[in-house]
């Protein structure tokens, strides 16, 4: 929050609450679950009281959108739970401003940002699932894939749903880890094929798993986190991990470059990167930044964090408008739906 | 006696009149409701016309390259990219035109490139604006930076901003992106027919036929103004998705895709259609009708030769209407259009998933286009269907007839069940508790909470933004139209005013939405302080919906003597006591209108506001849309109908406040 | 009628009075006085700029250029709240969700009377208009009539120095209309307050005006008393509004004669140069009838041969209550007809019938020469 608006506020309240008025605020961008966000807060008012955050949480496409209009009048003060892909566009726009936080060694190296002192630090990472409806696929008699290559197999035409990657982050990190695995060529071709069997794009990445869920489509290419909470939910999924290994993206922490409060803030970032804060992240993601502290989530599928791909973050942000035209002009264009 | 050839004005000044205090007012009160157009309408679509025009380009001549030997030595030319270019043929015009997010990597300028290579390149911006990123860093200034053969790897060129067409040469040279032109016209189009005419064979039923239960036929025909445009998308998913109930009758085809826009955009716009046509039958002239029996000329005839060329205008102006809903629709195609890209979906995808403002900019401008032609038809259209009205004539009076009475009938119960069985859907979907493996009846589906969008907080926004557009918006307009209709002189005041008023109607609004982005998120801009609060929205939302009720109001003051503000300045009284005491109790039923339209719209507003929402102002309808989006269909079902009871509920309050508050204010009216 | 009464006072004086809509010229240098407690009608066609005169008066549209002087102070470009008058309109403009009395006491408000000091006003002028006891309905539950008399009373609440009239009485149907103009004359006569009314009915201004302003094309045709403008129009187009008036193509002859159809009438004086092409007019009601040719027996001979007399053939009559109207032929007249009206006691005199002959006189004093329309008087 701005100085003027602060104070206006402060202001405004002082008559009724001296007590608040003492209190340093930030405004802090997320993406994070919003059922998360008040453990979150609270987890962290334990040990700095004096912090209020105010929360401005939405999809990571619109506060991405959000962070990049606000280019030159940042309204945040702290980015905390959002996709590294974003955060990386964030710092190449000079937005971000670098900070080790006390304890940031203890971190697995691949959640940290390369820049030094780093820019972001990496909270928890989402990984791509593909969530697998039994009983719709026994009645389409469809045999349960095991690897991206057999989603290809002509079985499956008009059973796969995924999400848009001009829309949904986690469509993106689908086809940037297929072109990763495969490389350029075979990505695309990989993708040729792929084409064929999906029913629709989704705007959204968490919608083909509930799709899948809800038996609307048998296959639908997700996340695993989220596969696990429908089948939590009661529906009848199997969440498959492709043999080739699976794309992933991760949820970091930065400091707006320009904060009122730069103190405040680095207070805010030390913490997410304690012991607790991992602890925390683990109650709604199988993996944290900081190695050992995660415990297995109830239906997350085995073997998912040795199949993680080593995920060049820098090639999907400096590859990503080029990406996502080359996307487009293949399969965006051909509107009329399959059957 | 006067000398008649001297009819030619003498030179000299013109009486310039004392202004009253009156006119003082009137004039500062239309300047300021003026003012408040330019603001939220004229100069937000300014700015969106001008972010179209807003180019990214690769500048390859800003930067200079030097290649050392293996040694590590400079000894070999200063190069820049450009020349590179020149030499090789590398990229033509088009790739150099760009995205906001564009990057650019050099190494395609050096055929022999190797990363192992021992080989040093350095690299400089040649003006202090410009700027590379190495990896994510962002480089600026003009110092050259020394960089090893895998780091040069990494160096990224970004794009300069420029001024230009290059938006819409990409826009049209992108065949996923000009292809959704196409589909969103042929959409509009067979929904258009679709609609059309089965709204008119409703509205004929009604009125011209003797059938019985017209109050509930005419009830059930205006329920879907009172839901987002996208529920019937929900609906159609659980009847014809692949889980649908009753999926065998679209025999294998995808209820994703143009079917499912049509059955949904028919659903949505088929009130609109009835009024404008039902109330084209109503005013037809009965004696047509007479003296066509008299003739002897058959039903068939007599419906070809006075019924339609009668409706016609009505007709016409219906279909430009129900053209324009669909192709500014963006909520049902969103939910059900599936791989079917339209041009109102594609602003979103643009502007949220890819952050790409300035394509969202140049597709709005592209929308904008139809939509002011059907527009513009529709005006002209409206303005015949007036002067037919005010022709003298004689209400038709249908006579029973006991074949087509029963055949009406029972296509208005097949239109009805249609209506209402999309709104059962919708309600059964939500209190199912987990459709189709769980077909217990719960109230989960309700605990929005739970789910993205807001949760219930989104749903008492919702109430608090419907009651503040009806108010304030109803406050603005009514005044706005007063000043307009009633002030004396100041014609080019008002002719522009009047402008200003029509204008928001020809605008999508995806369009106004994505134009209040760059008009209020702008950090120079005073009114920034309204960016991310209730009061944008409302803002918005009067704005969107300013000129039917311009219109509305305009109509009611029309029917005002005009005398009542000279006689009103004659008995010198102040013309806002005048306001006060005779125009707005006279006004009031106009008034009221006014107002609950506002509300039930500012309910259901999905396009206008889906850029604008923050979190703390999530919407009842946005939920909707975002738990869709997410997957959560039945609370998304729910959430719909909760603001289906919602603008029911506010109908039935406007309607006792009509009948109750009425009968004491506009005693007068009976005899 | 009344008599040209003793001189009073101007009250309200136009002077060189312009208005222009665009290019179109409404009000072409209009000058006009109007006195102290006088009445007068602006008369006219629709579109020959009466109520556009009126509405530049009262400041409701300015006009283009000139003054307007009233009660000796230039009002030329105040608004019309800045000026002292009361308007009546066609439509009444009646406040409808106002009472009657509410109506009526609107101007009174905010004019620093107490609330029953109104309220006695309201009483006194709710009286004055006969209507004492309808204070507390609704406009729309009066009759047309009434409700003109409670638009009256309202503006008059203020006394006004001005009453405005436009077209007052034109939406009541004939009866009420011809009631009700005696009683705004009396009551203007009454109050002695100056009034305009516009109207476009010419019986209503000779039955109420003190002077008619007759108006055409945006000019003043005429200023007179309705006598005046009845008996000696300035113009053939006053001589064809008002009243009915035969016209028939004719030349001048030397001073007093006219020359219809060969032969010489006599005439009023008219200053035209013998031979310039005129209208010759004449009412129908002035022309007298003298019996046919071969008199018939009994009849009184009380006359020679008149002068300007000539024998005509009845083609048509027509019988309209206390008079009949003949289509009189004679050769001068050519294809046309004279129209004259015949009282029932000559007609039944001199036994009139169709087809018969008869010899009428066109009395000098009665016939008049005009400049054929669209020629300058």
């Amino acid at each position: 929050m701005k100085t003027t608006t602060k104070l206006i506020a402060s202001a405004a309240f002082s008559v009724f609450a001296t007590v608040a008025a003492a209190e340093t605020e930030l405004t802090v961008y997320t993406a994070v679950e919003a059922e998360d966000l008040a453990r979150y807060a609270e987890a962290f008012n334990e040990v700095h009281p004096d912090i209020t955050i105010n929360w401005v949480r939405d999809s990571t496409g619109i506060i991405t959108a959000k962070l990049l209009a606000e280019r030159d009048n940042p309204q945040a003060d702290v980015i905390w739970g959002l996709a590294a892909t974003s955060l990386l566009l964030l710092k190449s726009e000079g937005m971000l401003e670098a900070y080790a936080p006390e304890g940031v060694d203890k971190l697995d190296p691949k959640f940290v940002d390369a820049g030094d002192p780093p820019s972001w630090v990496g909270m928890d990472a989402w990984v791509a699932a593909v969530c697998y409806n039994t009983v719709e696929a026994e009645k389409n008699g469809l045999t349960p894939p095991t690897s991206w290559k057999d989603l290809t197999d002509a079985q499956y035409q008009g059973h796969v749903i995924m999400p848009n990657p001009n829309s949904s982050g986690t469509g993106f990190l689908d086809v940037s880890s297929w072109l990763q695995m495969f490389g350029e060529e075979d990505g695309w071709n990989f993708m040729d094929a792929l084409h064929e069997n999906i029913a629709r794009y989704t705007h959204s990445g968490s919608k083909p798993c509930k799709l899948a869920a809800a038996g609307e489509i048998p296959i639908g290419i997700s996340f695993a986190f989220r596969g696990a909470k429908s089948k939590a939910a009661g529906a009848p999924l199997e969440i498959i991990v492709p043999s080739e290994g699976v794309g992933w993206d991760m949820e970091a922490t930065a400091i707006v470059a320009g904060t009122d409060d730069l103190e405040a803030a680095q207070k805010l970032v030390d913490f997410t990167v304690t012991r607790e804060a991992n602890e925390m992240y683990n109650s709604g993601y199988a993996v944290v930044a900081m190695p050992g502290v995660a415990k297995p989530v109830e239906h997350f599928p085995e073997g998912l964090l040795d199949a993680m791909i080593d995920n060049d973050f820098e090639f999907a942000a400096n590859n990503r408008a080029a990406i996502l035209k080359e996307w487009q002009s293949r399969y965006d264009g051909k509107s009329e739906p399959k059957n | 006696m006067s000398d008649i050839s001297a009819d030619k004005l003498p030179e000299g000044p013109i009486i310039k009149g004392k202004l009253s205090r009156d006119d003082v007012i009137m004039r500062l009160g239309m300047v300021v409701i003026a003012l408040y157009l330019i603001a939220t309408l004229v100069f937000p679509l300014w700015a969106m016309l001008s972010k179209s025009f807003s180019t990214y380009t690769f500048n390859l001549s800003a930067y200079e390259l030097q290649v050392s030997d293996e040694a590590g030595d400079y000894s070999g030319e200063i190069l820049t990219p450009a020349a590179l270019n020149d030499k090789m043929q590398v990229l033509s015009e088009t790739d150099l035109i760009a995205g906001s997010d564009s990057r650019m990597g050099l190494t395609q300028f050096f055929p022999d490139f190797s990363f192992r290579s021992p080989v040093m390149y350095q690299i400089r911006n040649t003006s202090e604006t410009g700027r590379f990123l190495v990896g994510s860093e962002l480089k600026t200034g003009t110092d050259w930076l020394e960089l090893d053969s895998n780091t040069f790897r990494r160096v990224q060129l970004r794009p300069e901003k420029a001024t230009g067409l290059g938006n819409f040469v990409s826009y049209f040279s992108t065949p996923a992106l000009f292809n959704s032109i196409k589909n969103s016209l042929v959409i509009a189009v067979i929904s258009t027919v679709v609609t059309v005419t089965l709204a008119f064979w409703f509205a004929y039923a009604l009125n011209r036929s003797c059938m019985r239960f017209k109050g509930f036929f005419r009830l059930v025909a205006m329920a879907p103004i009172l839901v987002p445009s996208l529920l019937p998308g929900i609906a159609l998913v659980y009847l014809f998705g692949n889980q649908g109930m009753i999926k065998e009758l679209l025999f294998g085809a995808s209820i994703y895709g143009p079917i499912g826009i049509v059955i949904g955009s028919v659903f949505f716009t088929f009130p609109h259609a009835f009024i404008i046509i039902s109330t084209a039958l109503a005013i037809s002239d009965g004696r047509l009708y007479e003296a066509a029996a008299s003739l002897r000329s058959t039903p068939w005839r007599t419906f070809w030769t006075v019924t339609i060329p009668g409706a016609r205008y009505g007709l016409i102006s219906a279909a430009f209407v129900v053209f324009n809903l669909v192709i500014t629709d963006f909520g049902l195609p969103k939910v059900i259009g599936g791989q079917f890209n339209v041009l109102a979906v594609d602003i979103y995808k643009q502007v949220i998933g890819q952050q790409n403002f300035e394509m969202g900019a140049v597709v709005s401008v592209v929308l904008v286009i139809p939509a002011i032609f059907a527009f513009a038809i529709d005006r002209l259209v409206q303005s015949k269907q007036v002067a037919l009205l005010s022709a003298r004539s004689v209400p038709y009076q249908p006579s029973p007839n006991a074949k087509t009475d029963r055949i009406f009938l029972i296509y208005c119960l097949l239109v009805a069940f249609f209506i209402v069985g999309i709104l059962a859907v919708c309600q059964f979907a939500a209190l199912i508790k987990f459709w189709p493996y769980d077909l217990s009846f719960s109230l989960t589906n309700y605990d929005f909470d739970r789910m993205d969008g807001g949760g219930w907080a989104s749903y008492f926004n919702s109430i608090k933004l419907g009651l503040f557009t009806a108010v304030a918006g109803t406050c603005v307009v009514f005044f706005g139209a007063y000043l307009v209709e009633k002030s004396n002189g100041f014609r080019t005041g008002r002719a522009l005013f009047q402008m200003f008023a029509m204008l928001p109607m020809a605008i999508p609004g995806m369009v106004l939405g994505l134009a209040y982005i760059f008009f209020f998120n702008n950090p120079a801009n005073p009114l920034n302080v309204i960016y991310g609060t209730m009061a944008i929205l409302v803002v918005c939302t009067v704005t969107h919906f300013y000129t039917v009720s311009h219109l509305t109001a305009v109509t009611a003051l029309k029917q005002m003597d005009r005398e009542f503000e000279s006689v009103s300045a004659s008995l010198k009284q102040p013309t806002l006591k005048l306001f006060g005491r005779v125009t707005v109790p006279v006004c009031l039923p106009a008034i009221l209108d006014i107002s609950i339209y506002l509300f039930v719209n500012a309910m259901t507003t999905v396009s206008a506001v889906v850029f604008l929402y923050s979190p703390k102002t999530s919407l009842a309808s946005i939920a909707v849309l975002n738990m869709d989006d997410a997957g959560d269909i039945a609370p998304a079902a729910a959430m719909g109908m909760m603001i289906f009871y919602t603008n029911a509920a506010a109908r039935v309050i406007h309607l006792l406040v009509s009948r109750g508050v009425l009968k004491r204010t506009q005693a007068w009216r009976s005899r | 009628m009344t008599e040209a009464a003793a001189p009073l006072q101007t009250y309200l004086s136009i002077d060189n009075l312009w208005k222009a809509f665009g290019d179109f010229l409404a009000l072409k240098d209009i000058s006009l006085e109007i006195d102290e407690r006088e009445f007068v009608c602006f008369l006219g066609p629709s579109g020959c700029g009466k109520t556009t005169l009126l509405r530049a008066i009262a400041g409701l549209d300015l006009q283009t250029k000139g003054t307007v002087m009233q009660g000796g102070k230039d009002v030329s470009n105040l608004p019309p709240s800045e000026r002292d008058f009361g308007i009546v309109f066609q439509s009444y403009a009646l406040f409808p969700n106002l009472t009657i009395e509410k109506n009526i006491a609107f101007g009174l408000e905010n004019t620093g009377r107490s609330k029953s000091e109104i309220a006695v006003r309201v009483a006194e002028l709710l009286a004055l208009v006969g209507l004492p006891d309808q204070g507390a309905k609704y406009p729309a539950q009066l009759s047309g009539g009434q409700q003109q008399r409670i638009a009256l009373a309202r503006a008059i609440a203020t006394n006004p120095g001005l009453l405005l009239l436009d077209e007052p009485l034109s939406a009541l149907d004939a009866k009420v209309r011809v009631h009700l103009r005696h009683e705004i004359k009396e009551l203007q006569r009454k109050l002695g307050v100056t009034t305009v009314m516009v109207t476009h009915d010419q019986e209503e201004a000779l039955a109420m005006a003190d002077r008619i302003v007759v108006m055409n094309h945006g000019v003043i045709e005429q200023v007179g008393t309705p006598t005046e403008v009845y008996r000696q129009p300035a113009s053939l187009f006053v001589a064809d509004f008002i009243g009915e008036m035969n016209q028939i193509p004719a030349s001048a002859g030397a001073e007093g004669e006219v020359v219809i159809g060969g032969s010489t009438l006599k005439s009023q004086q008219h200053g035209f140069g013998a031979g310039s092409a005129i209208v010759a007019a004449i009412r129908p009601e002035d022309v007298i009838p003298h019996g046919d040719g071969a008199r018939s027996p009994g009849a009184p001979d009380e006359i020679e041969t008149p002068e300007n007399a000539f024998e005509v053939t009845v083609a048509e009559m027509e019988f309209l209550g206390s008079f009949w109207r003949c289509r009189l032929q004679h050769e001068i007249f050519g294809d046309s007809e004279l129209i004259a009206d015949f009282s029932i006691n000559a007609v039944r005199r001199l036994d009139l019938a169709e087809g018969k002959s008869m010899t009428i006189e066109l009395p000098e004093g009665r016939l008049m020469a005009f400049a054929p329309a669209g020629e300058a008087a």
